[in-house]
């Protein structure tokens, strides 16, 4: 079978030959590298079979560690298995690496390589994580693209198999695993080919089998552990020969020949450039420049790092060599350079010292490209003309400016290699108009030539809502080999006309680019309508350009907001490409293709707006002179904070990478608060209040995902001043004649979910479906909203201790402390962490663990945690994704052991504070929100009383004051956390008693890294490594947590019961023990429309399938039963909950008997829980657990 | 006692069919309608523009939120054999044409040329005995006359006979100004069958929200006198099987339509009501019924009363409805 050529990322082409030639895959999501495992789950769903005939097993785990258990495991037991990571995922795999090298285990695995959490995350792409896998024992293969990528994983499978030695397979996370790019795909029948059955018997031979009994894993004394160790040489010492032998063995079975160390350049090179990854094929790209340019410059790529073949290193290097820079994508902090710096000195060292190089030739080190910082041939380029400098800089650093330790090198920007027969497209898109997706079956189309190639790479916002997504696109008549962003375009895609008031959308247009923006203006008006500097940009780089009212045609074809294939079609048609006629058969082709497994109706719809598009697209005459007043907007007011104006707005602008290294923390600290100066004005529709139908209940506030409903009431005559639009009305509680209630609508910060509406149990009399909040065009009401805002931040925010906490009538009065966050239109976690920091924000702080919570959470450029007009406000932190629950424990010892420093040296200062003051401080119930602030003015008065004083326990006491105010410390995380990779920690800190919340929004999948399925996703529920169906029931983690006995346990769920829900946060909070709370949140991943999410999750609790109950051990300690069910019986059976939602619908489609065998065990299981939970209920008190209360009291 | 009936062309164990409901949407159900002793069923309908619904629904819910973030291209897995909507309703035909003795009839609700065409095609091929033509639109356009509905109702009935071997039925509305002629046309065009009459949904308003409500209210026998006519009028006047539907509560129902000329009685609301055992008992109760009253097989009645029995169909209809008038008594209907 001949060679196909295909379209694909560079995780696809990993996986597609892992796929085929291992037995079992041990997964677990961690992005970049999800969607190799994720493939492979489909595949495995689809019966897809690898080269022996067999379809493989694959076996998710609760985490990487687990994955790299199970994999051992599996590869002792004679499987060939495999597993995809990154980043931190690897880092939990090395004692297991260890192992596995140790005991010679043949397998892969496939690394798409990201940087290591430091003083932030980071989910990009650079080589820290494989570098600290280093010495583990593995060898390390690198790829340069998707070919490589393809190709090399073969290589290594075979490499693994002959020489005994694991291998990491590992190319650049993003800039390769994500990158589209068109690929030869090697045949199934020279994969078979390539690999030797002979070697893969070997390996089952020295499996485990009671028939042949050996024992593996023992433990060694000082007399035998060492030499052991040696024992493996001749193994490492043979690789670099087998890895040769492996490519070309791959090599002349596909006709890419590969090399462990690839040279390219001029042969005489006098300069030269070592690298590892993407970045080899701009070097080279650049060396071919430089050479044509009266250079002699080289690059080599280093594709086996380990073992290092010294030897055939330095067979590569021209002999003319004398200057050397190595290129690290990694930072090792502290060592003389970095690691593959420091291999290529001690080769050459080694070398010249044993006289096989005639001298030593200016090595110097540098990085470039962490966390997937572009680097493109300007960068390369500095490289090689830093190596001209009579002392070339070692420690360098490209593509940043460094103004502290001034390491980086001057790149000139207007350096481009870009040849004039690609082209050049780039296409600003919201990710929810499926422009990513359009331009992907774009190159897929263009791909399809044989004469023709393409590459595609997506950049995203950090946003879950209103984001965008930028795409570079690259045609052209030869591969492309331009792992970098477009910096010059000649076709730019503006999908949205607010791109053009928000970003320089144009400053990557080429001098005659064409422009197709899609406008709600015509043609003939739209050039008043755009910004100052887009008009200048227009004419002076004389750009063409054209308009479609896009939006409206796919509104009008019932698509909604889905603008892709309208816009694809006018890409094809303006930058002539193809022919027009063919290039909309193609596109037809590929809507099919990827929409056919949704249904007619929508290949339809789609088919209609293709049809439709280039009638409605017309050209706009361009004025030979700038008319417009407009100017782009400013992306944060002046009045906000000086780094929010200097650093935010910055990054706001897509112009982070400008920013130079004295603009950032040292150590990773951020100010908090920072959304609320980033007006995204994402909705096209936004509530608009009904004052005299508000019943000021409150509902819609608590449901607002982003805390953009707001209610204050205050006395009448602050009402002095109020803008016109500025609504008002009397409270309609008793005993405040005088007081006045506004319910403000924070307009450009809605995301416009409905949520609130829907929620909302007021309604006109006269029509039922005008409601007291009811959702109006943004545009219409964004002025007076603006001005509303301005005068309702003027009032003041009501007085703690006289809101009632009890009910969501009076929590709707305090104020927000998480706003405008960047999750999801309608997030169903997000309320409860709005609650959270109404409840308790000022004397909170928080260890959330990785996932959608720490994104929205804590993802620059702009944070949602926030502070009150006191400058109080949560504390928020994240450590890691496996460790949050003892990461917040710390916390708690922490607090704990310095309040009883505080508390000692009170009592040490009595005299001289005031020994009444001191009691009271120490005495303090401090229950309430009048005994904190009580307790506030307390410690005020003792500071003041030590102000001043310069002995080391004044000094002391001053410093430790403020623990003596009651810390609330929340452990936060999603499900994924909760109940697969931290369960063990979580577990240990429920059995320690400590005064710690625990708050699971649990969504029941893993929703950030996209919906891959958890412990706690239901049965029968269809998620990625589910696919058909998750076969076992969620992990009662409630009812594990009660078994401890003297852990407040909650289950909430806003929508069906949002009292309940506050007064188990408050009692969990209220808890001088451990709590925990399984708080039921509403998802994208559920396949619903979240505007009804509220109610939906009503139904959870009515089908009783999410029975709402609190566990209080206090009520055990007074001889009551601590359990309440808060639900009543279920009403309604459990598919009229489950089938609102695609996540169980789906099965109904594609395995109907199980869907229905699976709903009708999930109906009796639930019937049957409930019946132990109604039995739990109804016992009395001394029918549960005793515990350690009860025997102190 | 004889009570096999022919219907579509389709040998029947007697009479009594249970027609399209919730009952008969799942192959469980439909199992217990066979063994309660139903003759047929008529699987639930299959409705083209919930499907369509259904399909875009999926399609934008699956598709929310792929492709606009770094960490998840997607938020499901993808579903090769997912195929949207209506292969979950032909799987149900097809193992229940396969699990079941008895005839299984599709019913099918198209709203597009291409959708009639298709889902018929499918349903044959998934093993249904007929289809039921469930042709349920009420027209709002004052620009569409009412010859033109009948002709759109007509090419229907064409195209799908044009496109499936197996006998059709076409399920009526009984507004149409000339009901024979029109099941004429549709036997000319190819129908083997008429099912008289189809029920509609209900509109209400709640004088407490003022909002429309919608609902459809089960049947009861008062329903029956308007399929008992047209039954009656058209019994031997149109070369095709003629199923009465409506107001069936129990054997006496079933009795009137088969005098009437009724080739099969179809019920569905009793069996919602009472549950699906109903159905044997009422095939008992016609049973009972012919052997008290001396007949030996349900032939023996089919179109005993039927209005070819009468000179003139008109002056029958006349005849009954100045009957009714005279007999009415103000104050009867009170008491």
């Amino acid at each position: 079978m001949s060679a196909k050529s295909v379209v694909m990322d560079g995780n696809t082409a990993a996986a597609h030959i892992a796929y085929r030639v291992n037995d079992v895959c041990a997964i677990f999501p961690i992005t970049p590298s999800s969607t190799m495992a994720e493939l492979t789950d489909t595949w495995s769903a689809q019966g897809v079979k690898n080269i022996w005939g067999q379809i493989p097993v694959i076996q998710q785990m609760q985490s990487e560690g687990g994955a790299a258990g199970a994999l051992h495991g599996a590869l002792q037991s004679g499987a060939l298995t495999t597993t995809f990571t990154a980043s931190q995922g690897l880092l939990l795999m090395l004692p297991n690496m260890y192992k596995i090298a140790g005991e010679l285990t043949p397998c892969v695995f496939h690394v798409a390589a990201r940087a290591i959490a430091t003083q932030a995350l980071s989910i990009f792409g650079d080589h820290s994580d494989v570098m600290s896998a280093r010495m583990v024992g593995f060898a390390m293969l690198a790829a340069t693209s998707v070919q490589e990528a393809h190709d090399l994983a073969l290589v290594a499978q075979v490499a693994t198999l002959e020489s005994r030695l694991p291998v990491i397979f590992f190319f650049d996370g993003f800039r390769t695993s994500h990158e589209e790019s068109k690929i030869s795909l090697i045949p199934d029948e020279q994969i078979r080919s390539a690999i030797d059955d002979e070697q893969v018997r070997a390996h089952r031979a020295r499996s485990l089998t009671p028939e042949r009994p050996v024992i593996r894993g023992t433990a060694h004394n000082p007399d035998t552990f060492f030499q052991a160790r040696e024992s493996a040489n001749p193994f490492y010492a043979r690789m670099p020969d087998i890895v040769q032998g492996a490519m070309d063995r791959v090599g002349a079975l596909t006709g890419r020949p590969y090399k462990l160390f690839r040279y390219s350049g001029h042969a005489e090179a006098d300069r030269v450039v070592v690298v590892i990854g993407s970045a080899f094929e701009v070097l080279d790209e650049t060396v071919a420049w430089l050479n044509s340019h009266d250079e002699r410059v080289g690059v080599l790529h280093v594709a086996l790092y380990r073992p290092w073949d010294a030897a055939r290193f330095l067979a590569v290097l021209p002999s003319t060599v004398k200057r050397i820079a190595v290129l690290d994508r990694t930072k090792e902090v502290g060592a003389v350079g970095e690691p593959l710096y420091l291999d290529v000195v001690t080769t050459f060292a080694e070398a010249f010292a044993a006289g096989r190089v005639p001298a030593m030739p200016i090595i110097v080190g540098g990085r470039y490209g962490l966390s997937s910082k572009d680097f493109d041939p300007a960068m390369a380029k500095a490289v090689f003309d830093e190596l001209k400098q009579s002392r070339p800089k070692h420690g360098f650093t490209v593509g940043i400016t460094d103004d502290v330790t001034h390491t980086s090198l001057t790149v000139d920007a207007s350096f481009d290699l870009e040849a004039q027969d690609v082209v050049r497209a780039l296409f600003f898109g919201l990710g929810a108009d499926g422009t990513v997706g359009a331009n992907k079956n774009s190159t897929i189309i263009l791909a399809a030539d044989p004469d023709r190639y393409a590459q595609g790479y997506f950049v995203y916002d950090s946003k879950k809502s209103g984001s965008y997504t930028i795409s570079h696109l690259r045609f052209g008549p030869r591969p492309i080999r331009a792992p970098y962003l477009l910096k010059s375009a000649n076709f730019v895609g503006v999908h949205k006309f607010d791109f053009l008031y928000k970003l320089d959308a144009l400053s990557a247009a080429a001098p005659g680019a064409i422009v197709l923006i899609n406008s709600p203006y015509p043609a003939d008006t739209v050039w008043d309508e755009l910004p100052n500097e887009v008009q200048q940009q227009i004419i002076d780089k004389k750009l063409s350009v054209h308009v479609i009212d896009a939006s409206s045609v796919a509104s009008g074809l019932g698509l909604g907001s889905r603008v892709n294939t309208i816009l694809q079609t006018c890409f094809f048609a303006l930058s002539g490409v193809m022919p027009r006629d063919q290039a909309i058969e193609a596109i037809k082709r590929a809507t099919e293709r990827t929409y056919a497994r949704k249904g007619k109706a929508i290949v339809q719809k789609n088919f209609a707006a293709i049809d439709s598009a280039l009638a409605n697209l017309h050209t706009v005459p361009v004025p030979a002179a700038v008319t417009s007043r407009r100017v782009r907007l400013r992306l944060v007011p002046d009045t906000a904070p000086a780094f929010v104006r200097d650093v935010t707005a910055t990054i706001l602008s897509l112009q982070g990478d400008t920013l130079p290294v004295s603009a950032l923390p040292v150590d990773g600290t951020y100010p908090t608060g920072t959304a609320r100066y980033e007006k995204r004005n994402i909705a096209d529709q936004v509530p608009v209040w009904e004052s005299d139908l508000c019943i000021q209940c409150g509902q819609c506030a608590i449901v607002c995902p982003h805390s953009v409903i707001r209610s204050k009431y205050y006395d009448e005559s602050r009402l002095a001043g109020a803008p016109p639009a500025f609504k008002a009305v009397p409270i309609n509680a008793r005993g405040y004649p005088d007081s006045r209630f506004t319910l403000q609508v924070y307009v450009e910060d809605c995301t416009g979910c409905g949520v609130c509406v829907e929620n909302c149990p007021a309604h006109s009399p006269d029509d039922a479906s005008v409601k007291a909040i009811n959702m109006k065009d943004r545009l219409q009401h964004l002025d007076a909203g603006r001005e509303s805002i301005a005068f309702f931040e003027t009032l003041p925010w009501a007085d703690r201790t006289r809101v009632n906490f009890a009910n969501v009538r009076g929590v709707q009065f305090l104020e927000p402390l998480f706003e405008f966050s960047g999750a999801c239109a309608g997030c169903g976690e997000t309320p409860y962490l709005k609650l959270l920091s109404q409840l308790f924000g000022d004397r909170l702080q928080i260890a959330n663990a990785t996932g959608c919570s720490s994104i929205y959470g804590a993802n620059l450029p702009t944070t949602p945690w926030a502070a009150n007009s006191e400058g109080r406000g949560p504390a928020w932190a994240n450590s890691l994704f496996e460790d949050n629950a003892e990461f917040g424990l710390g916390y708690r010892l922490a607090i704990d052991s310095q309040l009883g420093q505080a508390r000692a040296l009170a009592e040490k200062l009595a005299a001289r504070v005031g020994s009444d003051l001191v009691a009271a401080i120490l005495g303090a119930p401090q229950l309430s929100e009048s005994d904190f602030r009580v307790q506030r003015e307390r410690i005020v008065a003792l500071k003041t009383a030590l102000a001043g004083a310069t002995d080391a326990d004044a000094k002391n006491l001053l410093l430790l004051a403020d623990f003596l105010l009651r810390r609330s410390v929340w452990i936060v995380g999603g499900d994924g956390w909760a109940y697969d990779i931290d369960y063990g920690g979580l577990d240990h800190v429920l059995a320690t008693g400590k005064d710690v919340n625990v708050l699971v929004l649990d969504t029941e999948v893993y929703s950030n890294t996209g919906g891959q399925a958890s412990k706690a996703t239901p049965l029968g529920a269809s998620a990625k490594f589910a696919a058909t169906g998750k076969t076992s029931p969620r992990k009662d983690l409630a009812m594990m947590a009660i078994a401890y006995g003297n852990v407040y346990v909650a289950q909430i769920a806003m929508g069906a019961n949002n009292e309940q829900a506050l007064v188990a946060m408050r009692e969990a909070e209220a808890y001088r023990g451990t709590s925990i709370i399984l708080a039921y949140s509403q998802c994208i991943a559920h396949g619903t429309d979240l505007r009804h999410g509220m109610k939906q999750a009503a139904r959870a609790v009515a089908s009783g399938y999410w029975p709402l109950f609190r566990f209080d051990p206090t009520m055990r300690a007074r001889g009551m039963n601590p359990f309440r069910l808060d639900s009543p019986r279920p009403r309604i059976r459990l598919e009229e909950y489950r089938y609102n939602e695609v996540r169980f619908k789906s099965l109904v489609q594609t395995h109907p008997d199980s869907a229905r065998r699976m709903l009708e065990q999930a109906q009796r299981a639930l019937e049957e829980r409930y019946r132990l939970y109604e039995d739990l209920a109804s016992r009395d008190g001394s029918r549960f657990q005793p515990h350690w209360e009860d025997s102190s009291s | 006692m004889k009570l096999a009936t022919r219907y579509l062309g389709l040998e029947l164990a007697h009479p009594i069919v249970a027609s399209a409901s919730p009952l008969t949407s799942t192959l469980d159900g439909m199992r217990r309608l066979e063994d309660a002793g139903a003759s047929a069923v008529v699987m639930a309908s299959l409705f083209e523009e919930q499907i369509r619904a259904e399909d875009t629904a999926y399609a934008l819910l699956t598709e929310h939120g792929s492709n606009s973030q770094a960490e998840a291209s997607s938020y499901f897995p993808e579903l090769s054999d997912y195929n949207a909507g209506v292969s979950g309703h032909l799987e149900t035909v097809r193992r229940a044409s396969e699990a079941l003795d008895i005839p299984v009839i599709a019913s099918l609700n198209g709203t597009t040329a291409e959708g009639w065409l298709e889902h018929a095609r499918n349903l044959e091929q998934a093993g249904a005995s007929a289809i039921e033509l469930n042709v349920y639109s009420v027209p709002i356009d004052p620009a569409v006359s009412g010859a033109e509905v009948e002709r759109r109702t007509l090419e229907i009935v064409r195209h799908v006979r044009a496109s499936v071997q197996i006998p059709i039925s076409v399920k009526l509305a009984p507004y149409f100004t000339s009901l024979p002629h029109l099941a004429a046309d549709l036997v000319r065009a190819g129908a083997g069958g008429l099912v008289l009459f189809n029920r509609f949904y209900a509109p209400d308003i709640d004088l407490k929200t003022l909002q429309m409500t919608r609902s459809l209210p089960l049947s009861t026998k008062a329903e029956l006198p308007l399929s008992l006519v047209w039954i009656g009028l058209l019994s031997r006047r149109v070369a095709c099987s003629l199923a009465a539907s409506r107001g069936v509560e129990t054997e006496v129902e079933v009795v009137k339509y088969l005098l009437a000329g009724a080739d099969v009685v179809m019920t569905t609301s009793a069996l919602l009501r009472r549950g699906p055992e109903h159905l044997g008992v009422m095939r008992d109760g016609l049973v009972r019924w012919l052997a008290e009253n001396r007949f030996e097989s349900v032939d023996a009645i089919r179109g005993l009363k039927d209005a070819s029995r009468v000179a003139d169909a008109d002056a029958f209809l006349r005849a009954n409805y100045v009957a009714a008038l005279t007999d009415y008594v103000p104050g009867k209907l009170v008491q």
